[in-house]
């Protein structure tokens, strides 16, 4: 019985938001068909979402990158496969660590924050207030968040490769006792180029979760400010376990794609 | 005209509006009276369209609006205004860019004819000068007031009024009531206000209505309500606690 309720919930969950998904593809379309695009609305919220997070996302890259390279380099080293330290450590920060971790960080931060927002919007009657006013709630709010989200993600991903090969290059030189040029030769040599876009197509898609969660987390706020903080923790806590059970069907997704088109 | 017919509405095991019935006349204003969460709110969204009743019609100029889609809704609100209880004002944006939302997103006016409206009708609640200010600035008052600035400023047919004089002082209630009432003489709006506020009530009211129990219990002009032997309307207009209206 209780798995039937929570099979019901999911079902109605999922639907929720692929239809708030589809409307904010629709809400798009209409907005460049229209030429009513919000553009200045999308750039302040890429602002918010993308370049505020960046001081976390870059502690976190280099954190990672960094205790990759103590892990891996070590071990390494005793077998006398340290060439293989940068290209093991570029792997697997560009295929899963770097749009994870960008993910679950960007989720906590800015995930919670859209929630909070539109959750007060809510209820406060600002959501109504923009309906009298004659203006579709998700034209207005849910697109550039949505956006914001997925293009910043994006971007964000890429920083996090690139300080956690900084990261990690600092700690091989001065502790692992590499020299950087074979730190940086064993990256170009074992990362591919489907290793990078595939961690960034994962980024695309973790934006695009963070945003459509936040949304309908503060949509569907209700009560005061008990309501605002129940919706706050609700879209974090939501939003990493999709990412963490999409993660793994992208993964499956990415490598049957890489094999049956890029396989060389 | 609005007609209101047979609508009801129900939240779960609770039913708010049970069959409520309302004629409201071009260019009059209609006070609904009643005590709090009797569903006097609630009735006021049904008629700009933000609540669908389960059962029932809001007729707008003899066409039902529960029947719009969302572009003709749009249309409709257009043409209408509403002021919120908690004022509602965008959070993240001045007063200047609250008051001038409707405008810029649906006319082509220039930037200095919005401003100019802006401050017209700032200057009209009250506030003049006070466009740079954010809502967080603003005391629960001239939230109201610039609430009030937002819902006329696109010069609407039709202004929903939800608690306008809730938290105003006297002076700023009477400033208001005369706002609404110039409003009325000079642009013809048809007004129907929410409200507990009695002198009000008699001031801007051309007929009053007790909403209670999720229907209109009385309507009429002022002197009806007054004299109205109904032990509901008397306890309500006398503010007394014990009688045939119990609190929710």
């Amino acid at each position: 019985m209780i798995l039937v309720q929570l099979a019901r919930e999911f079902v109605e969950l999922f639907g929720s938001l692929a239809i708030l998904f589809l409307q904010s593809v629709y809400w798009t379309l209409h907005g460049i068909r229209t030429g009513r695009f919000g553009v200045k609305n999308l750039m302040d919220q890429m602002s918010r979402i993308g370049v505020d997070s960046f001081p976390m996302v870059a502690i976190t890259g280099f954190s990672t990158g960094a205790v990759l390279v103590v892990q891996i380099g070590y071990q390494f080293t005793q077998l006398g496969a340290q060439r293989y330290v940068g290209g093991v450590v570029s792997m697997a920060m560009a295929r899963e660590l770097a749009p994870i971790l960008t993910g679950i960080v960007v989720a906590g931060r800015v995930g919670s924050s859209i929630a909070a927002e539109l959750g007060t919007m809510k209820i406060t009657e600002q959501i109504d207030a923009l309906e009298t006013m004659a203006t579709n709630p998700v034209d207005y709010l849910v697109v550039p968040r949505f956006w914001g989200c997925t293009l910043m993600l994006f971007f964000l991903t890429i920083f996090t490769n690139v300080i956690g090969m900084i990261g990690g290059s600092i700690v091989a030189v001065n502790q692992i006792g590499l020299t950087l040029t074979t730190f940086v030769d064993s990256i170009l040599q074992n990362l591919k180029i489907q290793d990078l876009m595939g961690g960034l197509f994962k980024g695309l898609i973790f934006g695009a979760l963070i945003g459509i969660i936040g949304c309908y987390k503060g949509f569907t706020t209700e009560g005061g400010a008990e309501g605002v903080g129940k919706s706050t923790t609700g879209a974090v806590v939501l939003a990493i376990m999709f990412i963490l059970a999409v993660n793994y069907f992208l993964t499956v997704g990415i490598n049957n794609f890489n094999s049956a088109f890029l396989a060389s | 005209m609005i007609i209101i017919s047979n609508v009801n509405k129900r939240f779960g095991p609770k039913e708010v509006l049970k069959g409520i019935n309302l004629k409201i006349y071009d260019g009059e204003s209609l006070v609904i009276l009643g005590p709090s969460g009797c569903g006097k709110s609630v009735l006021l969204k049904h008629i700009i369209g933000l609540l669908k009743p389960d059962e029932g019609q809001v007729l707008i100029d003899g066409e039902d609006i529960t029947t719009f889609d969302q572009k003709r809704l749009d249309a409709l609100r257009m043409r209408m205004g509403m002021l919120f209880q908690s004022a509602a004002l965008f959070d993240s944006l001045t007063v200047e860019e609250n008051i001038a939302f409707g405008l810029r997103k649906h006319t082509s006016l220039s930037d200095i004819a919005i401003h100019h409206i802006v401050s017209e009708k700032l200057e009209m609640v009250g506030l003049p000068g006070a466009n740079h200010l954010m809502p967080s600035e603003l005391s629960g008052g001239m939230r109201k007031r610039v609430g009030l600035a937002r819902a006329i400023a696109m010069e609407p047919e039709i202004i929903l009024y939800d608690e306008p004089t809730t938290g105003l002082d006297p002076i700023m209630t009477c400033a208001i009531d005369e706002l609404h009432l110039s409003l009325k003489e000079r642009l013809g709006v048809t007004s129907i206000v929410v409200t507990h506020d009695l002198q009000s009530a008699y001031r801007i009211g051309d007929r009053m209505a007790l909403h209670y129990g999720g229907r209109i219990v009385a309507i009429g002009t002022k002197e009806e309500i007054v004299h109205s032997p109904d032990p509901l309307v008397q306890q309500f207009i006398r503010g007394e606690a014990k009688g045939p209206m119990t609190l929710l």
